[in-house]
């Protein structure tokens, strides 16, 4: 770093592309709606878990990932200690150490500190937007690629975070004659169907939820763990057969 | 009723993990490629671990015994026709939300 020199100040905009994240602004749009419902989900569903609204916001705001904060709410309704329910949750997003390597391919030379706030709004969407963007614009500069991110990451986290809030004051004030025991698992069902193209994941899906009911009285989510495991294997070993 | 206690150990801890995890390879491996045999793994982790979440919900009574809710299953079953076929979470939110309020009315 030359401390005498005068665009200090500009080293952000510089490391943000403007550009690009006007484009990734434009781009979350119709994915706002789909963001939307689960922040909602969220907030209504831990209101009726008995969380408090300062507990109901932390969570959406430090952990940012609500299949995995459905998933941990859940297994703790079901009477797990707390390290299942880490466990748990943490389980589900094991998904974001592929997209934190898919995203470092298309990010080297960009600041530490960048990265590391990249990290914080790294979740389905601006992943998923961000590689549309990236194969559909290979030439793109490194700052527009990184604003697009950022683009797509700033609003859906803000929405995320503002519809928790909606969910659990709403919540709260629900009457209990309300029956929402259907909401979780169709939220999950409609999170994974969409996930299960193809002959491995089929294979793959089929395994783990068929062994996990199976295990479904084991204690400390082992089901849910061997569940998955069977399911990794058996879809592996579908997709080594196919593809020699 | 989930004590206070325990949800903010849960909530402190998951942050935490979470965030190792999205920062892993974008934070310590710089741009090194992911070994092709661990990207394999990863990629069937969404398409298993959600499945094995759910199924339990669905068909069992939450002890360990397998057990049906009438409405909660039909539900499933529309929200899963709906996002699988049209490739849509909204489209199985909806139809699962629906085919809830059919159910319970008709039941």
């Amino acid at each position: 770093m030359d401390h005498a020199s005068p665009p200090a100040p500009s080293a952000p905009t510089a490391a943000i592309g403007r550009r690009g994240f006007r484009a990734g602004v434009l781009a979350a749009l119709p994915v706002l709606f789909a963001v939307g419902p689960f922040g909602l989900i969220f907030g209504v569903v831990a209101a009726e878990s008995g969380l408090d609204l300062v507990a109901t916001m932390t969570m959406s705001v430090l952990v940012i990932a609500g299949a995995s904060q459905l998933a941990a709410l859940q297994v703790l309704n079901d009477g797990a200690p707390a390290f299942v329910a880490i466990l748990t949750g943490t389980i589900v997003n094991l998904r974001m150490a592929m997209y934190s390597a898919s995203l470092a391919l298309h990010w080297q030379g960009a600041p530490l500190r960048v990265r590391a706030l990249a990290a914080l709004a790294l979740h389905d969407q601006s992943y998923g937007l961000a590689l549309q963007r990236y194969g559909a614009m290979p030439s793109e500069s490194l700052p527009d690629r990184i604003g697009f991110f950022f683009g797509v990451g700033l609003p859906t986290s803000t929405l995320w975070v503002i519809m928790t809030l909606v969910g659990a004051t709403l919540g709260d004030q629900l009457p209990d004659s309300i029956d929402l025991s259907f909401v979780v698992p169709v939220t999950f069902i409609s999170i994974a169907a969409p996930l299960m193209r193809g002959r491995a994941n089929a294979v793959a899906a089929f395994v783990a939820a068929t062994l996990s009911v199976l295990l479904a009285g084991v204690p400390f989510s082992l089901g849910l763990m061997l569940g998955a495991a069977a399911g990794i294997a058996a879809g592996l070993a579908v997709s080594t057969e196919r593809t020699p | 009723m989930i004590e206070p206690g325990v949800i903010w150990i849960v909530i402190l801890g998951l942050g935490l993990t979470t965030y190792a995890i999205r920062f892993s390879f974008l934070g310590l491996l710089g741009g090194r490629p992911v070994p092709e045999r661990l990207r394999r793994v990863l990629g069937f982790v969404p398409a298993t671990v959600l499945p094995a979440l759910i199924a339990p919900m669905v068909f069992t009574d939450g002890a360990g015994a397998l057990a049906i809710d009438p409405p909660v299953a039909i539900a499933a079953g529309a929200a899963f026709l709906a996002a699988y076929l049209r490739q849509s979470t909204i489209s199985g939110l909806l139809a699962g939300a629906a085919a809830f309020g059919v159910a319970t009315a008709v039941v």
